[in-house]
């Protein structure tokens, strides 16, 4: 399955299953990463990392090692 | 303020969070999304009145203030900015506990207008938690701006809570928020949240649950409601359910165990029957569950009551295009900073002068006026030559800097900069293998260190958290960037340089320097990574909160008061006493020689060897009570040296240096030292509380010495082979 880092710039995707755990899992949900939720892909940073995302209305950065551990539907 | 086995007795949990109020007063806590402006509809109720100084946006610590409405005080307790209560960091941990055992009579949960559907994620949760919760929908204005449309009755409707419109920083909906908080705490509203039902099966085992642990929860801990508490029995992290359960009789702890593992959600765990070593999968299942009803149910209010044109939603990624674009990201970033510095050089020249000349005029009078008593020589030399003249510079010199600087800093703040800052250099701090918002902990550190280690609360990793303070120093406070300004002046004067290309030659100066704080930042983060604080750097998440026009009058206002008056109150303060002893030591003298020089002479050799002179070091030694006092110690060292008596002017300041021997070498180290060496006092006694350890405090201390004793070092040895060569 695609993960949310595979996902290009200007896409939207739809978030499947998160693979974190613990602290970093409970954030994302916090966040509104939950399954079904759109996920806007806005830019990279200026060495290609992280990423800037359209999570819910909010603009949120993840670095590729968060962003690796969200499974989506592209 | 984590709940600690030691606090596990049944008082000592509502106790940590309780606020001793009398009957006529009533506790408010303040909770929110980090970035909704909760510290402005704070200042807005509280007229300013609070007891910490705040950063906006940054509240790592339980900020309270006062305010009275219709006969009645308010406490206002405003609580860290949290996206969830799910303890996933010590901010969340505070907050949580705080509604939870605290004994708060009502709850207001600021929230974005432009980010609604985020931020109600944090109001349902609170909506389990309590009953006393208002809904103030803060940044109405921006909302307008962007055209969303938000029904505010129709969210009231279907909350069940009452829902107040606000935009806190131009004090609308303000007075409507106070009217609400006294109808509600004195029980003239009763909200009656609707909060989200979960799957059937899992209701089932809370339900069975609730009638079993209800009773004892309402007896035992009074704020804690009975849903919550079976909820979290349900899928909270170890400590916390020990913590709620050490509360509760013996037999029920059993009943809690017989139901939960009777339950479909806990089959694996059967075999182990014991209910909180319930497999991680199992609460995980139930986290995500609990957040999805959620959310959906989020979905379904916005969807019915925010109204969003999404073609203005463009401005912010159109600025944003720019400002964290892979090509003009990082100059723009430079170009910003060294604006940043014109303009507060330029600024500080001239105000510098009117205050150094006003402020020795005073000094002329004081004299006369002592002479016209008769008074002892000692006695106008201790307060007139020591106390006063030291105090005087510390104005005269430190405050215009700080003055423009600080409300310079606070747009770029205000204006949502920041976070993009942390945004661009994320990917240095990654290959150092340090923590992406340590970089905003170190934009706290340019107003003062101390609240920068204070600041790195916000990183929940401890190793990336110890990485941010050991190395917060290495960026120049406000008591040291007019350090940095005032001598930049001198190394351009020391190379003989004149003319209008000085300011520009004194703001790159000043900007590569701020750059190599960085720079050494990174180095040495790196190097903690990779020796005492092994590790690859943990998770992390960063808002870019939407641009937002800074309030100009709240700026100066704010910058002026809370942050110049505070930081310049305790120059003086450490001035004062250092002025008089400077005196003293430089007017008892040993042979023909002070104590002052007596004790330069006993550095001076060491010093040399750095670029430096004992005088120097001296200084930066008495000046470790407050950085501001550096300069003017200096100055009162050399000058007790006989080398000159009279200071008119800024300009002249430069020549007292060149008097005493300085070279451009000496220039360039003393910034280089001032930019590196040990932190203030006030900066080692918050490391202390905030790392708990002698260890890490005394290595806070070390590590930034060694880095300015090597980095003069080279720079002396570079200088000593360019003489040679030429």
């Amino acid at each position: 399955m695609p993960k949310l880092n595979d996902a290009s710039v200007g896409s939207v995707v739809t978030v499947q299953k998160l693979e974190s755990t613990g602290i970093l899992r409970e954030r994302m949900l916090a966040l509104g990463l939950t399954k079904g939720a759109k996920v806007e892909v806005i830019r990279k940073g200026p060495s290609g990392d992280p990423t800037l995302f359209c999570i819910r209305g909010a603009m949120i950065a993840l670095r590729n090692e968060e962003s690796s551990l969200i499974a989506v539907q592209i | 303020m984590g709940l600690t086995d030691q606090s596990m007795k049944s008082s000592a949990l509502t106790d940590i969070f309780h606020i001793d109020k009398n009957d006529n007063e009533f506790v408010i806590a303040l909770a929110g999304n980090p970035n909704t402006g909760k510290s402005t509809v704070f200042n807005s109720l509280t007229g300013l009145r609070q007891h910490t100084g705040n950063w906006p946006g940054k509240t790592v610590v339980n900020a309270r203030g006062n305010y009275s409405h219709q006969g009645k005080d308010f406490i206002l307790v405003d609580l860290p900015g949290t996206y969830s209560l799910f303890s996933s960091s010590a901010e969340e941990e505070v907050a949580r506990d705080f509604i939870c055992f605290g004994n708060a009579d009502a709850v207001v949960v600021v929230a974005d207008a432009t980010c609604l559907e985020r931020n109600l994620n944090l109001v349902y949760q609170v909506m389990e938690l309590t009953d006393n919760v208002i809904l103030c929908i803060n940044l109405i204005d921006e909302a307008r701006k962007k055209k969303i449309e938000i029904d505010a009755v129709g969210i009231e409707e279907d909350l069940g809570i009452p829902v107040v419109l606000c935009a806190a920083r131009n004090g609308i909906g303000i007075a409507e928020l106070k009217d609400m908080v006294y109808k509600v705490a004195m029980g003239e509203i009763k909200p009656t949240p609707r909060i989200v039902e979960y799957d059937a099966d899992y209701e089932e085992l809370i339900g069975s649950l609730v009638s079993v642990i209800g009773p004892a929860v309402k007896e035992l801990l009074r704020n804690v409601n009975p849903r919550w508490a079976a909820l979290r029995l349900t899928d909270g992290d170890e400590k916390f359910i020990n913590t709620l359960t050490g509360h509760l009789p013996g037999y029920l702890q059993s009943a809690i165990e017989g139901i939960l593992a009777e339950s479909c959600f806990f089959k694996e765990c059967k075999a182990c029957g014991i209910y909180n070593s319930v497999y991680d999968k199992d609460k995980q299942a139930i986290r995500d569950m609990i957040a999805e009803n959620t959310y959906r149910r989020i979905e379904e209010v916005t969807a019915k009551y925010v109204k969003t044109d999404t073609k203005k939603q463009y401005r912010d990624r159109m600025i944003d295009n720019y400002i964290t674009s892979k090509i003009f990201g990082l100059p723009l970033m430079l170009a910003m900073l060294a604006l940043v510095f014109w303009i507060t050089i330029s600024g500080a020249n001239s105000l510098s002068e009117l205050l150094s000349g006003f402020l020795f005029w005073v000094e002329d009078k004081l004299t006369v006026f002592f002479k016209h008593l008769d008074a002892p020589d000692w006695l106008h030399g201790v307060l007139v030559l020591g106390m006063y003249r030291t105090v005087a510079w510390v104005v005269s010199v430190m405050l215009p800097p700080m003055a423009i600087f600080f409300p310079l800093f606070t747009i770029l703040e205000d204006l949502g900069y920041l976070p993009r800052v942390a945004f661009n250099m994320d990917h240095l701090f990654k290959k150092a293998r340090a923590h992406g918002k340590q970089c905003l902990t170190m934009c706290m550190g340019f107003g003062c260190n101390a609240a920068g280690v204070t600041a790195c609360r916000i990183i929940e990793s401890p190793r990336e958290r110890l990485i941010a303070i050991l190395t917060n120093n290495f960026v120049p406070c406000n008591g040291r960037f007019p350090t940095l300004i005032a001598i930049s002046a001198v190394f351009i004067m020391s190379l003989g340089s004149s003319g209008i290309g000085n300011r520009l030659l004194a703001v790159l100066m000043v900007s590569g320097l701020v750059v190599f704080g960085i720079a050494v930042t990174l180095a040495v983060s790196w190097l903690l990574s990779k020796t005492l604080l092994k590790g690859i750097p943990s998770a992390f998440t960063l808002e870019l909160p939407p641009y937002r026009v800074p309030q100009i009058g709240r700026v100066l206002y704010t910058s002026v008061i809370d942050r110049t008056i505070f930081v310049l109150r305790r120059a003086v303060i450490a001035a004062a006493p250092a002025g008089i002893i400077i005196w003293i030591l430089g007017n008892i003298h040993i042979g023909d020689l002070s104590l002052i020089g007596h004790a330069a002479g006993f550095m001076d050799p060491a010093a040399r060897l750095i670029g430096l002179d004992g005088y120097i070091i001296l200084a930066f030694i008495l000046g470790i009570a407050a950085n501001e006092t550096v300069i003017p110690i200096l100055l009162m060292s050399y000058l007790s040296a006989g080398a000159m008596t009279e200071l008119s002017s800024i300009e002249s300041l430069g020549h007292i240096f060149l008097d005493n021997g300085w070279t451009w070498l000496t220039a360039l180290n003393t910034m280089l030292f001032s930019l590196l060496h040990w932190p203030c006092a006030a900066t080692l006694l918050t490391i202390k509380k905030e790392t708990g350890s002698m260890k890490w405090t005394v290595l806070s201390a070390f590590i930034p010495t060694a880095a300015a004793v090597l980095v003069c070092l080279t720079t002396t040895l570079i200088y000593k082979a360019i003489n040679i060569l030429l």
